[in-house]
């Protein structure tokens, strides 16, 4: 019972870092200055969602565990975040549709969240669904004018959907630990709003793509490796310093 | 009024401490100094993103990470706010990206230098954004109204940033060998370029006379750096550290630091191009540009289509 909350909250950690950290990337080499100072912005809201996320399991977890040890020191096997954030930036448009994605879950789980029992993941959800809706609007707004921009940025798109819509599936299996809310009745909503903003966008929403599932129980693409490589290098390399 | 008195008007104002506005006439020696040294300003704080960027996936905490990240995004929005204010003397920001992007402009050659360890981010907080808060505080009484406006909402961000880098590398003072022997040895990389932020010495510095005359500068570049060094031999005795320089001594007549001889030939070749990652610098920012390309055409085109379509309705 308390390993499946330990887990959970794990799982909704390291997807709030993975994808801050990919987000990160883009800080200082945006398209637009402006741009450049959103993304970051949104980098930063979701590592300080992590951070809440870690704190609140490193309580669960006890003894020696913190914010740190948790993202710093599990390997690739034992991270839980979504194979949607972890995908490689690409161009603007697949850091932006991946966003959207995401957000759009996110928002509709934090609803959820709020309201569940845990106290400590209602409040943290509660806090988190302000940023989350500017995230969504925003990530939404650029999809937008990606879609319907210019010839070149509607056949981008559609390369960034093919590219990353097979990721969305895992977000509405519920895994063994993840017994806090039902992510598969947020299914139905999820697919009506994003076919709103796609159908805005002049964009097609995929049918029958086969899904690919694994991150949440720690079967990642390779890329998650080389992320938590970077990340955690540092700390590895001096083990028990403060910093 | 011949342009004679309209000079002579301009003066007095400046004298006077009245703040030059941007519809005011000024002298286009005036206009183009202001633009030269603030869009300069402005590119520095943008590519000055990239050698703190650079650590962002590599913090070595989450609190770490969670404040660089703020305050390369503080960096990026005082890179917007100079853009604002030089763009009020009649130059857009495009035309000053493209020549940053040629060459045709300058920024800080600090940011030339590499980020090797996680000590420079601390360095780099104290002794970079250390450097440039003494040159900003002088700054918000420049005489041009909307850059010293400008400063004034940066400086007070840049010394929260001085702070932070300081008390980084605080903590590493305070902890093992490894990470002691890291913060002395970004404290040697970082002191000398940090020096040379205040440029070439006066008696060599071709533009100081009138930029004095005209309030755009208060201080001379060697009375800032001798400030800044003051400061700094003070703060380095809490680091528990020492600063690269065996003639840096307490001169008890000046009332200040002697310090020894700056590498004025490096800091020309620098300056040429020649730094360490001039070249990567400006390709960087070269191909964020290029890559954004199709973004900025995807939102102009956007843009246009939702406004005809306000229009037809
Ligand atoms: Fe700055
Ligand atoms: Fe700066
Ligand atoms: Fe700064």
């Amino acid at each position: 019972m308390k390993s499946n909350l330990i887990d959970y909250t794990l799982h909704l950690a390291d997807t709030a870092l993975i994808l801050s950290q990919r987000n990160s990337e883009w800080c200082g080499h945006g398209p637009i200055l402006e741009q450049d100072i959103a993304i970051t912005n949104i980098s930063l809201d979701l590592l300080g969602q992590a951070r809440n996320f870690y704190q609140y399991a490193a309580t669960l977890t006890g003894g020696e565990a913190t914010e740190d040890s948790l993202a710093y020191l599990r390997t690739e096997r034992e991270f839980k975040n979504l194979l949607l954030v972890e995908q490689e930036n690409g161009d603007w448009g697949q850091t932006i549709l991946r966003q959207y994605l995401f957000s759009q879950f996110q928002y509709l789980m934090f609803e959820k969240l709020q309201q569940c029992s845990d106290e400590q993941l209602a409040a943290i959800a509660s806090k988190s669904i302000k940023e989350t809706a500017y995230h969504l609007r925003w990530s939404s707004e650029w999809v937008c004018r990606l879609g319907d921009g210019t010839k070149e940025s509607h056949e981008r798109m559609l390369l960034a959907i093919e590219e990353l819509w097979r990721y969305t599936g895992e977000m509405f299996e519920s895994a063994v630990y993840e017994t806090i809310i039902n992510v598969a009745s947020l299914k139905e909503d999820w697919m009506q709003r994003v076919s709103a903003v796609f159908s805005e966008a002049t964009l097609p929403v995929p049918e029958n793509v086969f899904m690919q599932t694994g991150g949440k129980k720690g079967i990642h693409t390779e890329l998650l490796g080389f992320m938590l490589t970077e990340l955690q290098y540092v700390q590895r390399t001096y083990p028990g310093a403060e910093w | 009024m011949p342009v004679q008195n309209f000079e002579e008007l301009f003066q007095q104002k400046i004298d006077n401490e009245i703040k030059i506005e941007p519809k005011d006439w000024m002298p286009d020696a005036y206009r183009k100094t202001n633009i030269r040294q603030i869009s300069q300003h402005a590119h520095s704080e943008i590519v000055g993103m990239l050698p703190e960027g650079n650590w962002i996936s590599r913090a070595p905490s989450l609190k770490r990470k969670a404040i660089l990240i703020a305050k390369v995004q503080d960096e990026a929005g005082h890179g917007l706010y100079l853009y604002s204010a030089a763009e009020t003397l009649g130059m857009s920001r495009d035309e000053m990206i493209n020549d940053l992007h040629s060459g045709k402009a300058k920024y800080s050659s600090i940011f030339n230098y590499p980020s090797l360890t996680w000590a420079d981010m601390g360095a780099i907080g104290w002794l970079v954004d250390g450097a440039a808060i003494l040159n900003q505080v002088m700054l918000c009484r420049t005489s041009y109204g909307p850059y010293a406006r400008a400063m004034v909402r940066i400086c007070k961000e840049e010394s929260f940033h001085q702070r932070q880098g300081f008390e980084t590398l605080l903590v590493l003072s305070r902890g093992t060998e490894e990470q002691k022997a890291m913060c002395q040895d970004a404290i040697n990389r970082w002191w000398w370029p940090s020096l040379m932020m205040f440029g070439p010495r006066d008696s060599e510095s071709t533009n100081s006379d009138q930029s004095m005359k005209w309030k755009i500068k208060r201080k001379t570049n060697d009375e800032l750096r001798q400030n800044f060094i003051d400061m700094i031999a003070e703060q380095i005795k809490v680091l528990g550290m020492t600063l690269p320089d065996p003639a840096l001594k307490w001169n008890e007549e000046r009332k200040h630091y002697d310090f020894g001889e700056i590498d004025w030939n490096e800091f020309w070749n620098v300056v040429k191009g020649n730094g360490p990652c001039n070249k990567q610098r400006i390709n960087a920012r070269r191909k964020a540009h290029e890559d954004g390309q199709w973004v900025r055409e995807a939102a102009m085109a956007y843009a246009e289509k939702k406004q005809s379509k306000t229009k037809a309705a």
